[in-house]
This record gives C-alpha cells, sequence and structure tokens, in this order.
C-alpha cells in the first residue's frame, strides 16, 4: 500500500487534497471537521509516511492550530454565556465553539495536504502537469529547473553574509545590510538563471519540434481510487453536518 | 567580433585559442545556435551547420559549457540525460537507450535515479557531456569544460571526451586555455585575433611551434611558454596567526586536529581534494566561521589591542588585520563601479577622502583596471574579476591574506600578474594562506604545504 501511494501520479495527490480543503472551507462547524478528521485518520497511516517524518513535518500545524484556536476563542464573535471578558477579549459559548470548529478544520484541511504533498517528487509532478493537466511544457519545465536553483541561492545567501564581513560593512545597520545582500542575491539569481537557460536551450528546449516525454504520467485506477477517497471524506463531512444541523456556508446561519 | 571565415570538415578536431576577449565563447555559441536573437546584438554574414543556418539546426551540436553547477537541468541523473532527447522528440524507447549508452560513453556509472545535487564537478561536467552525446549531434562543443575543475576532475572530462569523439568520429571544437589538455586529441589549431579574423589556423605542431610565444603573452597556457616566475628568498617573520587543535565545518565537522602558522612574509598553501575543507578552513581562519573546536590565535602583533580571537572582531576591525578573497569574486563585489568597490574598504576604515583616492589610483594602475575604473563589477571578464577581489582586500592593507584558489581558471597573463602581486606583498612582509589546487602555483611560491585529505588530515 506504501509503496503504492508513493507511484500515484502527484496530479492526484494534490487535487485530492485541494478537494477536501475546498470543501471544508465552504463551512465553519465543529461536525464537518470532526467527521473529516476521523476518516482521515483512518486513511493516513496508509500513506506511506513514516510516523516520525509525519510529525515532524506535520509540527508547525500541530502548534498553529490551537494558537489559532485561542486567538478565536478570546476575540471570536460573541454570543451566549460570557466566560471571561477583558478590553477587546471576550470568551463566550460562541466564540468557544468558533474556536473548537476553527482548530479542528486547520488540522482537517493541513494534515492530508501536507502528507499528500510531502511524498511528491517535483520531477514527477512536473510530468503530470505537463502530460495530464496539458500545462505548457515550456513553463513548467521552466519552473521545474529553477526549482533546483534554490537550494543554490541559500548556499549564495550564506556566501554573501560572510563575504559582507569579510569586506568590513557586516557591522552597518542589519536593514540596510538585509536590502543591500537581497539585491546581491537578485543579481546572483538572474545571472545563474540565464546560464541555466542557455543550456536547456542548447539541449534543444524551445525547438520547434513536438516534445517526447521520458517518464509517461498516468492517470488511471489508483489515481481515481484517491480522488474517490478524497472526494468521499468530503462528502461523508458535508452530509453529517448537513444532518446533524450544524452546516453554516461560510459561517453565516 | 567580425570579418572570420572558417571551414570545419566532419571529423576534424579543432581546439579555438585566442586572447581574452577574441570571442572564442561567442563563436562556439552561435555554432550552438544559442546566440539569442536580434535584440542582443548585432550579426552579419551567415553561419551553416551542414548547409543550414546553425539557429536552425537544433540537435546537430552538442555544447557543454565552462560553470558545472549551470548546467545541470533536473534531480535525477537519468532524466537530465534524457533532457535533450525529449526536446527533439526521440521516441520514449529509444531515449532510455541512449541515456544508458551515453552513460556509459563518458563513464559515469551510476543508477538512473542518482540525485544530480550529490555530483563532483568533474562527474556533472560528464554529466553535461553525456547529455549532449544523448542527442546524437554531428559536432561536438567544448566551452572550456576544464577550466572550473581540480586536477581529477581535467582528467577525468579529457579522458571522457577522447573516448567519445573516438568512438563516435564526431566533429569537436573545444576552447580552453590550458593548450596541454587537448593538444593530443586535436587535429587542428584555430587562432583567434583579438581585433577580428583569425591569427593562425593549422596542425597543432606547426602552429605552436610558430606562434606559442605570441599565443603565451596574449595569456594562453603553452608548455613550451610558462609564465615567468618571481625570485624569491622565502624568509619567514614573525608568527601573525596560529591555530591550535583546529576543528573546521558548518554544520558538521569537515576537518579536526589541525595545527598551523602563517608567518609574516611566508605563504601557506593549503592544498588537497575538494570537498576536504579548504575553503571552510580558510574561511574559519579569516575570522568568518567560528571554529568547531580548538582555537584560531592572533599574536599580539596582529590583533593590535583587539581580542586574540578573529571571530571576536568587528567586521570593520578585520580590514586591517585580514583580508578574505573569496573563490567566487561575485560574492564579495559591493560596488556600482570598480572605483567604488575599490573605495568601500578604505571608507569604512574611515580614511579621508585624499587618502582613499590615493589608494585606489594606486592599486587600479598595479591591477591593471585603471581603464575600467567607471565600469560595473559585474561586467568584467573572469580574470579581471579575479584582479578586482584581491584589489578589495588590498585597499585596507591587511597584515594576513586568506585566498581560495585564486587562480582558477586564470589565463596565464592574470595567473603571472597574480604570482608577482602576491610576492611583492609578501616581501612587504604580508603572511599569506592559500588554497589551491594549483601545483605551479605552489612551487613559485609556498613556503608550507598543508595537505587536507577528504578523510580527516595528512601532512
Amino acid at each position: 500500500m506504501s509503496a503504492a501511494i508513493l507511484r500515484i501520479n502527484p496530479v492526484a495527490k494534490i487535487a485530492a487534497g485541494l478537494l477536501i480543503g475546498l470543501v471544508l472551507v465552504l463551512t465553519l462547524d465543529w461536525v464537518s471537521g470532526v467527521v473529516a478528521l476521523v476518516l482521515e485518520a483512518a486513511v493516513l497511516p496508509f500513506a506511506g509516511v513514516s510516523w516520525r517524518a509525519f510529525w515532524l513535518r506535520t509540527a508547525p500545524v500541530w502548534i498553529a492550530a490551537p494558537l489559532v484556536s485561542i486567538t478565536v476563542a478570546l476575540y471570536g464573535r460573541a454570543s451566549g454565556h460570557v466566560y471571561f471578558s477583558w478590553l477587546l477579549a471576550n470568551v463566550t459559548d460562541g466564540s468557544l465553539a468558533l474556536a473548537l470548529a476553527t482548530g479542528i478544520r486547520i488540522l482537517a484541511i493541513a494534515l492530508p495536504a501536507i502528507v499528500l504533498f510531502i511524498t511528491v517528487d517535483p520531477t514527477d509532478l512536473a510530468d503530470g502537469l505537463a502530460q495530464v493537466l496539458r500545462l505548457p511544457s515550456r513553463f513548467v519545465l521552466g519552473s521545474l529547473a529553477a526549482l533546483r536553483l534554490v537550494g543554490m541561492f541559500l548556499d549564495d545567501w550564506r556566501s554573501l553574509e560572510l563575504a559582507r564581513r569579510a569586506r568590513g560593512v557586516g557591522d552597518r545597520n542589519p536593514i540596510r545590510r538585509l536590502f543591500g545582500q537581497l539585491f546581491a542575491l537578485l543579481v546572483l539569481s538572474i545571472r545563474r538563471g540565464s546560464k541555466l537557460a542557455t543550456a536547456m536551450e542548447a539541449r534543444g528546449f524551445g525547438a520547434p519540434i513536438t516534445r517526447t516525454w521520458a517518464r509517461p504520467s498516468s492517470f488511471g485506477w489508483p489515481e481515481i481510487v484517491l480522488l474517490l477517497i478524497g472526494a468521499g471524506i468530503a462528502a461523508v463531512a458535508i452530509g453529517a453536518s448537513v444532518l446533524a444541523g450544524t452546516w453554516s456556508f461560510f459561517g453565516a446561519r | 567580433m567580425h570579418d572570420l571565415d572558417l571551414v570545419i570538415e566532419p571529423g576534424e578536431r579543432v581546439l579555438l585559442l585566442g586572447a581574452s576577449g577574441a570571442g572564442k565563447s561567442t563563436l562556439i555559441s552561435a555554432l550552438a545556435g544559442v546566440l539569442g536573437g536580434e535584440e542582443e546584438g548585432e550579426q552579419a554574414g551567415e553561419l551553416l551547420l551542414d548547409g543550414v543556418p546553425a539557429s536552425r539546426s537544433r540537435g546537430r551540436a552538442g555544447l557543454v559549457l565552462q560553470d558545472p553547477d549551470a548546467q545541470v537541468i533536473l534531480a535525477r541523473v537519468g532524466d537530465d540525460v534524457a533532457f535533450g532527447c525529449e526536446n527533439l522528440g526521440v521516441p520514449r524507447d529509444e531515449i532510455w537507450d541512449r541515456v544508458r549508452v551515453a552513460l556509459d560513453g563518458v563513464g559515469l556509472a551510476l543508477p538512473l535515479d542518482h540525485p544530480t545535487a550529490s555530483l563532483s564537478g568533474g562527474q556533472k561536467q560528464r554529466l553535461a557531456l553525456a547529455g549532449a552525446l544523448a542527442m546524437r549531434p554531428g559536432l561536438l562543443l567544448l566551452d572550456e569544460p576544464t577550466a572550473n575543475l581540480d586536477p581529477t576532475g581535467v582528467a577525468e572530462v579529457r579522458d571522457a571526451v577522447a573516448r567519445v569523439v573516438e568512438a563516435s568520429g564526431s566533429t569537436l571544437v573545444v576552447i580552453e586555455h590550458r593548450v596541454e589538455v587537448w593538444r593530443d586529441l586535436v587535429t587542428r589549431v584555430v587562432i583567434l585575433g583579438s581585433d577580428g579574423g583569425i591569427l593562425a589556423d593549422g596542425p597543432p605542431g606547426v602552429v605552436l611551434s610558430r606562434d606559442g610565444r605570441a599565443l603565451a603573452a596574449a595569456g594562453v597556457w603553452v608548455p613550451e611558454y610558462p609564465p615567468e616566475l618571481p625570485r624569491r628568498s622565502r624568509a619567514s617573520g614573525p608568527v601573525l596567526l596560529s591555530v591550535e587543535d583546529l576543528a573546521v565545518g558548518r554544520r558538521v565537522t569537515v576537518a579536526s586536529g589541525l595545527n598551523l602558522e602563517l608567518a609574516a612574509g611566508g605563504l601557506l598553501a593549503i592544498t588537497g581534494p575538494n570537498g576536504g575543507g579548504k575553503s571552510t578552513l580558510a574561511l574559519t581562519l579569516g575570522g568568518l566561521l567560528a571554529p568547531r573546536g580548538g582555537a584560531v590565535r592572533a599574536a599580539a602583533e596582529l590583533s593590535a589591542g583587539a581580542s586574540n580571537s578573529p571571530i571576536r572582531w568587528k567586521s570593520r576591525e578585520l580590514l586591517t588585520r585580514i583580508g578574505s578573497v573569496f573563490q567566487d569574486p561575485e560574492h564579495q563585489f559591493l560596488g556600482a563601479t570598480v572605483r567604488d568597490e575599490l573605495s568601500i574598504g578604505p571608507q569604512s576604515l574611515g580614511l579621508g577622502a585624499d587618502e582613499t583616492r590615493a589608494r585606489v589610483d594606486e592599486l587600479l594602475v598595479r591591477l591593471r583596471l585603471d581603464a575600467l575604473a567607471p565600469a560595473n563589477p559585474f561586467t568584467l571578464s573572469g580574470g579581471e574579476k579575479r584582479r578586482l577581489s584581491v584589489g578589495t582586500a588590498l585597499a585596507t592593507r591587511p597584515r594576513v591574506l586568506l585566498l581560495d584558489e585564486p587562480t582558477f581558471g586564470q589565463d596565464a597573463r592574470t595567473w603571472q600578474e597574480l604570482v608577482f602581486l602576491i610576492a611583492e606583498l609578501l616581501d612587504e612582509g604580508t603572511a599569506a594562506a592559500v588554497s589551491t589546487h594549483d601545483a605551479t602555483f605552489v612551487s613559485a611560491l609556498a613556503t608550507d604545504e598543508f595537505t587536507l585529505s577528504s578523510a580527516g588530515v595528512l601532512r
């Protein structure tokens, strides 16, 4: 199962993640969030991500969700019993319910998205975008090649920082230094980009020839099953919320 | 470049020589059909590949460029080699056959899904060569393919080219200013003149013996006419900087247990393979990276009132004490013009306008950059950038000078100028440490050599 999910077309993974996310932002109730989260918890262990990687990669979400909840609890739309009030902060029945719904919703949207995304290989995604979704190959492959430069920018940034210290301007006002360094990075990245473009052109990129693809990118049953799982989670979550009478379109009642 | 008439027959192997700025790279880009359109410059005459304009014969010529990092296109070895074939519309099954044959040809026995990011410089150049070969070009174009490589990488790439050219019988045009690398492989040498046209054209033996001296003077490395070397007494003065049981690295330790000393008037050569920690050691000695163990200590004469640990110095305090020149000059450029670039250090020290101008004028002449004073540093040639980056360090007259691969990829003329300049500085009592692969440089200037192996330290 885990190996199978790694082979699934990244386009399907992203579509499944988007499907759940888009449906869950339509409403703001706790029932749909909880139902989606429970269903996801049942499916995520089969996503081919080790537990260590899972907790590590999703850690920001586990931190952000409670923080957002606390904020909503303090400042969310007030209604019902008031538990606590100080300046603008009002903790009420209404704001607590909203806080719970928001926190759960963040988890329900972000967890599957992260799990699906971290198993996506950029090259496979580019193949899928160009061959399955038929996006223009020049755009897709150009972006893919540029992505590889990001790692180099990090090295450039570190070198620029040390170089500034060596040149005697490392003690200057940090804001001014930051802007100078950003500009230098921009210059370096444009140069790297144009060199890469030449190398790509020398390999026939952009030639007026119909391109072939060395790696097939197919969309078959595994992809459809994944999309159905995503659609199923979204549908059950909405159904439960409508049945429970908590469905609220964009928080309206 | 103008008024150039040149016919290259199928199967010829041409070494293209000429002084910096003679238009060698322009010609090879034009042959490869990647020179750009009318908006990027002017063009007259015609350039035909098999009778078809080069810009419309994509795939007939395969190009390998100088910078190994700029040519890796995709994340996996197999995909990268396949890229050119895909663009030419080669059917899928045939692509993978071609990829395997090309990788085999250049001697890269790696799995197809091997990450390209983990390749060495020489491997990256062979990968680029495989990518060009997989397109089955009739003409192979190499633009200084070994200039950025260490000696092992140079040999790897040269041997791979020799093998594939022998096997395929394809036509070869190579630019390189180190003649000895390609001399035995090529059948013809063409020398471009700096004012357009062709200076000399013929078999390597004939051309090099007739025009070798003129080529050497123009900066080409001709084995029979090596650059002049300065005479040196190699007497060292007091120790300025020393390290004890030093461990260096950024996030992980790359070398440890280092003990060495830099003395006034002495030059310590730091040698060893790429990835052995030479650059990291230079940065640590320069007070730019904190030691991961042990200590870098400045003698009282060097610290002159500041802490004895260079990493604690303020950025401005480094200027008069330790000057660091990075491997890539572009990382160190801050100014809009060459003059600004040289003035930044003296201005940071708070030297007056007159003193700054005097120092900068002197350096401009000494580095042969006076005609370029108003130019933007990024627009300079490789050799000019190198001289300027050394100049930026010299402007504040540091007692210790650290240079990271100063002679890498330089033509013979710049090389000789750098060697004489460094010799003068040593005579004036500067202490220097230089990380380098350049054996000629080491024998010309080093008073001591320290070899960092990839597995720790070896003296």
